[in-house]
């Protein structure tokens, strides 16, 4: 069951009852204040095109506001758009039946709620089934693969107890599993790790991970949280007013700010973690110095590995073993601490 | 007065009514047609409710029938069972044998079988109505205002229909009493589904539920507080209708109280008003305390 892409096509959404009359105006530029102002009308997501890649992490960020949850509600289509498709596998979400949205949720979907959404009335175990219920699988099948998950997020010992016994985290976690043990192609997660503490947090980043090297889904991750964003996006977009202000790799988005919002975004950010060797190597001249080190390998990596050899010189190698590069100490430190790139670009 | 009356022109100070021979035109034209369809349709509405008849008296029988050890049982248990409550439990089984004692056994049971019935009719009927209600704005705001004619509009004026068209009798007095007593069933199902949390909505959606998966799984369960509001209200209204409802024939403790009034018998009056009390309180906290119990998930409060 190999996920697909998801491709998110001019998409527009205007909250308010007349939304649609006022998709043209927004076309020419009415922008989210004025049309607020003047008419009344929210505007929630202008010419969205994103293309969010097949079995990989598509990362959402933004100020909140700036309509997030409302594009990641588009995919399952719990919000109609204005205007605009979303295409999973070549079919319009949009233009589904009643029956085959129905479907298509069931099986093809899961999400992970901001505000955790459980069912009050309901014990953990009992949340954590309850997507492979309406599937109409077995109860001894479905309880056996949710009790997986349980204890895969940390929640074993806690199945019967209901949801406001738990803190937000736990509760949070319980969200992860009910969407997790749905096992479907498509996985969408809105900010699903905002309330849990910095140690189960990794953790959960790791359980993502882990599952991604194995099963491939197509996971949009909404965060606040630039690292976590760099930690699992293999893409990241940024959202600022309904916009898409940029999106490209972790690295690009670092290096390259497209503006000023996104340098602010970017600023705090932990370069070492994020910017590889080749980056910011130097062409060879003469013989390769030093120790080799790895393409692909982040800074601190790097930093690190040469301090522990007390080395000051090394050269980057390629997959094949071949020198490409050549860099030192003092270069990989300025580059972890000064955002070169930008500080750079507002200089000139 | 007078003398503003004879500045005004007439029109505006004697109120321009319809004159009579048109009022009674009119009154003897509906009246007619009304007493017309009941004559022409008295025959099949008698054998659609025929089966309310049936049920009434088997459910009377039972309960007159039984050796009163048996009935104390039963309830005993059923009170335990819905409340967990030993409080409520003892104060039962004190209330049935004090009316036991003064020799009101037999009209408390009679009154007991109807009030089971009326409000089993009630819930069947007014969950229904409830949910369409909650699922559509449109028959919201058409069946709310026919609740409020219902829940206003005095008792004794729709016995009149109801006796024009079932006579007198068990079946009319049932009819009476859940037409006075559906009314907070009906609006309380509403009120509990519309205000289940969106949230909790939009996940059921997420996975794709149904629109019957939804009502099974997320509204009627977290609507059940409320509904079970709604069920108390309707028991405590319909107890107050059956008094009403024996002056169209209904027996028990109500018929005694209306012959009391008649007579003006007071002690009578009163012991069967107490009688009344007395399952009134029973059922009202019976069904309180297992409307709490079924919130047993929303005890623990947690951050
Ligand atoms: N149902 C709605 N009706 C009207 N406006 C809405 C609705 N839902 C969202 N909005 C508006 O759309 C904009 C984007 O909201 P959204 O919830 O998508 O933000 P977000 O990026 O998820 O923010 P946060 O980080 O706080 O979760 C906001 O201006 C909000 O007011
Ligand atoms: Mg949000």
């Amino acid at each position: 069951m190999a996920s697909h892409a998801i491709e998110v096509k001019n998409l527009y959404k205007i909250f308010g009852p007349r939304g649609g009359d006022y998709v043209d105006a927004v076309k020419r530029g009415l922008g989210k204040a004025e049309l607020n102002e003047k008419h009344g009308h929210v505007l929630g997501l202008q010419d969205i095109n994103i293309s969010m890649p097949a079995g990989g992490v598509m990362v959402v960020m933004g100020l909140s506001g700036s309509g997030k949850s409302t594009l990641i509600r588009h995919i399952n289509r719990l919000i109609d758009p204005t205007a605009g498709e979303v295409l999973y596998d070549g079919v319009d979400v949009c233009k589904m039946s009643d029956n085959d949205l129905r479907e298509f949720r069931r099986h093809k979907t899961a999400m992970v709620f901001q505000k955790f959404a459980l069912l009050p009335h309901r014990t953990v175990l009992d949340n954590t089934v309850y997507g492979l219920e309406i599937q109409g699988v077995g109860k001894a099948e479905s309880e056996k693969r949710a009790r997986g998950w349980i204890d895969r997020v940390g929640l074993q010992g806690f199945e019967n107890h209901y949801p406001n016994q738990l803190s937000g985290g736990m509760q949070q976690r319980v969200g992860l599993a009910r969407a997790l043990t749905n096992d479907a192609d498509i996985l969408l997660m809105d900010e699903a790790y905002s309330a849990l503490d910095p140690l189960i947090r990794v953790d959960m980043q790791t359980v993502l991970l882990d599952l991604q090297k194995e099963l491939k889904k197509t996971v949009v991750f909404i965060t606040h949280d630039l690292d976590e964003a760099l930690r699992l996006g293999d893409k990241i977009a940024i959202l600022r007013d309904g916009r898409v202000v940029q999106q490209g790799t972790g690295q690009q988005i670092v290096l390259s700010p497209a503006d000023d919002y996104i340098t602010a975004f970017v600023k705090e950010v932990n370069r070492g973690r994020v910017i590889n060797v080749e980056t910011i190597m130097r062409p060879l001249s003469g013989n390769p110095e030093g120790m080799p080190l790895a393409m692909g390998m982040v800074l601190e990596s790097a930093a690190r590995a040469m301090t522990g050899a007390h080395v000051n010189a090394a050269h980057v190698v390629d997959e094949n073993g071949r020198p490409i590069g050549a860099l030192d100490l003092p270069t990989i430190i300025s580059a972890m601490v000064t955002p070169t790139s930008h500080e750079d670009k507002r200089a000139a | 007065m007078a003398s503003i009356c004879s500045v005004l022109p007439a029109l505006l100070c004697k109120f321009p009514a319809i004159d009579d021979g048109t009022i009674r035109l009119a009154r003897k034209t509906i009246d007619d047609g009304f007493k017309g369809f009941v004559r022409s349709y008295g025959d099949a509405i008698d054998t659609v409710v025929q089966p309310l008849q049936w049920f009434l008296n088997y459910l009377e029988g039972a309960f007159v029938a039984s050796p009163w050890i048996l009935v104390l049982i039963v309830m005993v248990g059923v009170v335990y069972y819905g409340s967990r409550n030993v409080n409520i439990t003892i104060g039962t089984a004190l209330s049935m044998i004090a009316i036991g004692l003064v020799g009101l056994w037999n009209d408390t049971m009679i009154t007991l079988a109807m009030v089971t019935v009326c409000t089993l009719i009630s819930i069947l009927i007014g969950i229904p109505i409830g949910i369409l209600m909650a699922r559509s704005d449109r028959v919201q705001s058409v069946v709310n205002p026919v609740l409020d004619v219902m829940q206003t509009m005095p008792s004794f004026v729709y016995l009149i229909p109801v006796v024009m068209i079932f006579g007198i009798g068990k079946v009319p007095g049932l009819i009476a009493v859940v037409i006075y007593a559906v009314p907070p069933m009906i609006r309380l199902t509403n009120l509990g589904i519309r205000l289940v949390d969106q949230e909790v909505l939009e996940a059921a959606d997420a996975f794709g539920s149904s629109a019957w998966q939804k009502l099974k799984n997320v509204q009627m369960p977290l609507a059940l507080p409320t509904i079970m509001a709604g069920i108390n209200q309707t028991i405590m209204m319909s107890l107050a209708m059956v008094v009403v409802a024996s002056m169209i024939g209904v027996g028990g403790l109500g018929k005694n109280v209306l012959q009391a009034i008649a007579n003006q018998f007071f002690t009578v009056g009163f012991l069967n008003g107490f009688a009344l009390v007395g399952i009134a309180i029973i059922f009202d906290r019976t069904s309180q305390a297992f409307g709490r119990r079924l919130q047993k998930h929303s005890e623990v409060i947690h951050g």
